[in-house]
C-alpha cells in the first residue's frame, strides 16, 4: 500500500528549500456563499511536479478550493498564481489547468477517442497530432481498442481512465482532481491509487487532488492539507502530519488517536510532562515544543505506538501506562485492536501486530492488562 | 396469482388500443371507404361499393378517380406542399423563439422553474379560436399595432398586417410555441451542469460548449418539439382561415371547401387520407430514430 507516503532518501522536496519557486500560488484566498464562509483566509504554496492532497470531510471547503483554481468559482478575497500568472480574471477556457470531475463529466455522445480528443481540437491542432496525441494518451491510461466505445459501453474504471485521460491529454499546468478515485470500488481504487502516483510521476504534471479518505491522501500525497470548516488545519507530508500533528482535530482525523486530558507539570528543553486530570496517570513526552506549566492539554497517542500486555498482581497506572480490563478484542488479519476499559469508564484502543500467527491470544476478554508507550508516542496538543 | 399479473397487463395493455381502433381505425376504415366510392347526389352523397347488377351478381365497384383527381390537379398537390411548407416553417420558428426560452427555464433557480412553466401554459386557459380572434383585433387596419406605430409617427397609414402569410405565421407560432418549449425544457433541465463545465476546462468558449454539448444532447428535445408543432400545424384549419390571406390556400381549408361545399366526400375523404399518410409516416421515423436512441443509452 505504500507508494509515495514516506519519501525515499534523496526525493526533492522543494517545500523545504526557501529559494525554491512555489508553482501555484494561494494568497488569503477567501470565499462565501451567503452568510457561510466556504473558503476561510487560505494561503497555500504547491510546488512543481508535487502531487499535493487536500483532505477534510464535506463541507471542509476543499472542492471550492479546487473549484476556484480551476475557474469555475471566484475568490472574494485573495489572489491565485499558476506559474507566476495571476488567473483571477482567467476564465476557465483560458487556464492553464485541467481538471478530472467527480462524475467525470465524459460527453455522452461522443466515443472515448472523441471525449480525449476534444480539449485538442478546441486547441485547433492539426489533424494528424490530435490523433496521435491521442493514441499516445489513451495508451498511457491502457484504453487502446476501446476508442470507439462510447461512455456507456464502459466499466466504472475504464470511464475514469477516459476522464484522466482527458483531462491530461492537453499537458496542464496543473491537473485538478475531485475524488478521482471515489465512484470505484475498493480492489480497483488500491489498484488505480497506484497507476495515479505512476502517470503523475511520468508526466511530471503537477496534481492537486481532493479527497475525503486519509488513507487515499497518506498513500499517494507528497504534501497534504487538512481542510475544516474552510481553513487549513495542518499542512505537510503525510509522515509529518500523522506523526507530528498540531491540533487535536488533525490527530483524530488522520488515523486513530487516543487523546487524554492534562496539565502540564514540568517543561524541559524538549518534552514535558503531563498530569491527567481524568485519572491517576502521567504522561511523559521527549519530542514536542514544551508547554508553559500549568497549561492544559490534550495528549495523544495512536494504538499501533502502545503495547498491551498482561498486568502484574497490583501493578497501577503510572508514567506512559495505564491499566484496565479487556473489553473488546478485534481480529483484522494483521493485526489486532484490543479496547481496554479504564477504570474511570474511558476506554483506550491499542492495536498489536499480527506477528506470531497465533489462533489463540494469551490475553482474552475481561483480563486487566496494562497498557505502555514510549515517550516518544506521546504528543502533547494545545487545547 | 401468477396467472393473474399477465391478464391484467393484457388489459392495461388493451385498453389504448381499443380505444385506438374504435375512435381511430374504424373512422379511418370509413373514410377511406368513402374516399374509394363515387360522389353521387342524394343522402349521404356517394355511392356505396357494394352493388347488385341487373343480373343480380355483387360486385364491388372501387372508384380511384378521387386519387386520380388528387394526382392530376396541381391544385391539390400545392395545397400539400404549401402547408409543409407552413408547417416547417413554423416549426423552425417555434424552434428559434422557444429554444432560448426553455434554456432559460432549465437554467433558472429550481423554485423559479415551476412559475416560468406556468407561465408557458398559461395560455391555454383561454380558448384556442378566442386567442386567435385576438390577434384579429391586434393586426387589423385600425388594431392595436397599428394604431401605436400611426401614434409614434413610424408608419403614416395602416401596414397591411392582418390576412397576410405573416399573420399566418404569427398565429401559428403563438398558439403551438409551448409544444415546443416543454419537451425542449423537459430535455435541457436534465443536461449535467458538470459537462459544460468539463467543456469550459478543455478549452471551449462558451458558444462553442453550447454547440459541442448542449445542442447534441437536446437533439431528442428538438426533434420531438419540431413534431409536436409540425403535424398539427399541417392540417390547421383555424388559424389560417382568420389570419391568412386568401391565398393561404392550405390543405385544411382545400378539405373544409370540399366538403362543405362542394359536397365532393369522395375528394375529401381522399384528401384526409393522403394527409393521414404524409403525418404517419413522419410520425413512425421520429419513433424509429427515438428506439435507437433510446437503445444506445
Amino acid at each position: 500500500m505504500q507508494t509515495a507516503n514516506v519519501a525515499p532518501p534523496g526525493a526533492p522536496e522543494p517545500w523545504r528549500d526557501p529559494e525554491a519557486e512555489p508553482y501555484v500560488r494561494i494568497i488569503g484566498v477567501t470565499k462565501r456563499y451567503g452568510a457561510t464562509v466556504a473558503v476561510d483566509d487560505v494561503s497555500l504554496d504547491i510546488y512543481r511536479g508535487e502531487l499535493f492532497c487536500l483532505l477534510g470531510g464535506s463541507g471542509s471547503g476543499k472542492t471550492t478550493l479546487l473549484r476556484m483554481l480551476a475557474g469555475f468559482e471566484r475568490p472574494d478575497q485573495g489572489r491565485i498564481l499558476i506559474d507566476g500568472q495571476d488567473v483571477a480574471a482567467v476564465p476557465p477556457y483560458a487556464r492553464p489547468v485541467n481538471m478530472m470531475f467527480q462524475s467525470y463529466a465524459l460527453f455522452p455522445h461522443m466515443t472515448v477517442a472523441q471525449n480525449v480528443a476534444f480539449g485538442l481540437r478546441m486547441e485547433g491542432l492539426p489533424r494528424a497530432e490530435i490523433a496521435a496525441r491521442v493514441g499516445a494518451m489513451l495508451d498511457l491510461v491502457r484504453l487502446t481498442g476501446l476508442e470507439r466505445r462510447r461512455p456507456h459501453e464502459l466499466s466504472g474504471g475504464q470511464r475514469q481512465r477516459v476522464a484522466l485521460a482527458r483531462s491530461l491529454v492537453k499537458r496542464p499546468k496543473l491537473l485538478l482532481l475531485d475524488e478521482p478515485l471515489g465512484a470505484l470500488d475498493k480492489s480497483l481504487r488500491e489498484q488505480t491509487q497506484f497507476e495515479l502516483v505512476n502517470i503523475q510521476e511520468r508526466t511530471g504534471i503537477t496534481f492537486i487532488m481532493v479527497t475525503h479518505d486519509q488513507e487515499e491522501a497518506m498513500t499517494m500525497a507528497t504534501r497534504l492539507a487538512v481542510m475544516h470548516h474552510g481553513y487549513l488545519a495542518q499542512v505537510g507530508t503525510p509522515a509529518e502530519v500523522y506523526e507530528y500533528p498540531q491540533t487535536r482535530l488533525v490527530a483524530e482525523f488522520l488515523g486513530t488517536a487516543n487523546v487524554f486530558e492534562g496539565i502540564v507539570t514540568k517543561a524541559g528543553a524538549t518534552g514535558a510532562l503531563v498530569e491527567s486530570t481524568e485519572f491517576d496517570a502521567v504522561f511523559e513526552s521527549d519530542t514536542d515544543p514544551p508547554k508553559p506549566v500549568g497549561a492544559r492539554v490534550f495528549v495523544a497517542v495512536r494504538p499501533e505506538k502502545m503495547r498491551v500486555r498482561k498486568a502484574a498482581e497490583g501493578e497501577r497506572a503510572g508514567t506512559n501506562r495505564l491499566v484496565g480490563a479487556v473489553r473488546d478484542i478485534a481480529y483484522y488479519g494483521d493485526f489486532f485492536m484490543f479496547v481496554v476499559d479504564l477504570p474511570d469508564g474511558r476506554s483506550v484502543r491499542v492495536s498489536q501486530p499480527n506477528l506470531a500467527r497465533v489462533t489463540e491470544l494469551p490475553i482474552t476478554w475481561g483480563d486487566r492488562v496494562a497498557v505502555d508507550w514510549p515517550p516518544l508516542a506521546t504528543v502533547v496538543l494545545p487545547e | 396469482m401468477s396467472w393473474r399479473l399477465p391478464a391484467g397487463r393484457t388489459l392495461v395493455l388493451a385498453l389504448p388500443f381499443a380505444w385506438l381502433g374504435l375512435f381511430f381505425l374504424f373512422p379511418f376504415l370509413i373514410v377511406a371507404r368513402i374516399a374509394l366510392s363515387e360522389a353521387a347526389l342524394g343522402i349521404p352523397p356517394y355511392a356505396p361499393l357494394l352493388r347488385r347488377d341487373e343480373q343480380g351478381t355483387l360486385a364491388i365497384v372501387l372508384n380511384l378517380g378521387a386519387f386520380a383527381l388528387l394526382v392530376e390537379d396541381s391544385f391539390y398537390l400545392d395545397a400539400y406542399l404549401r402547408s409543409l411548407r407552413v408547417a416547417s416553417l413554423s416549426a423552425l420558428l417555434c424552434l428559434l423563439a422557444g429554444y432560448p426560452m426553455a434554456y432559460a427555464i432549465a437554467r433558472a433557480p429550481e423554485r423559479r422553474r415551476n412559475l416560468l412553466l406556468l407561465l408557458v401554459v398559461l395560455p391555454f386557459w383561454t380558448s384556442f379560436l378566442l386567442r386567435v380572434m385576438a390577434w384579429i383585433g391586434l393586426l387589423a387596419d385600425n388594431g392595436v399595432v397599428n394604431n401605436i406605430l400611426l401614434g409614434l409617427g413610424l408608419v403614416t397609414e395602416p401596414l397591411r398586417l392582418l390576412y397576410t402569410e405573416t399573420a399566418l405565421y404569427l398565429g401559428i407560432v403563438y398558439c403551438y410555441l409551448p409544444f415546443m418549449v416543454l419537451p425542449l425544457y423537459a430535455n435541457l433541465v436534465k443536461l449535467d451542469p458538470a459537462l459544460l463545465e468539463a467543456a469550459s476546462d478543455l478549452g471551449a468558449r462558451p458558444w462553442r460548449a453550447f454547440l459541442a454539448v448542449t445542442l447534441p444532447l437536446s437533439l431528442p428535445g428538438i426533434l420531438a418539439g419540431f413534431m409536436l408543432v409540425f403535424i398539427p400545424a399541417v392540417g390547421e384549419f383555424v388559424i389560417p382561415e382568420l389570419l391568412g390571406g386568401p391565398d393561404a390556400q392550405l390543405i385544411g381549408r382545400v378539405l373544409w371547401t370540399e366538403f362543405f361545399q362542394n359536397r365532393d366526400w369522395p375528394m375529401a375523404s381522399a384528401l384526409a387520407v393522403v394527409l393521414l399518410l404524409l403525418l404517419v409516416l413522419p410520425i413512425a421515423w421520429f419513433q424509429h430514430l427515438q428506439g435507437r436512441a433510446g437503445g444506445g443509452r
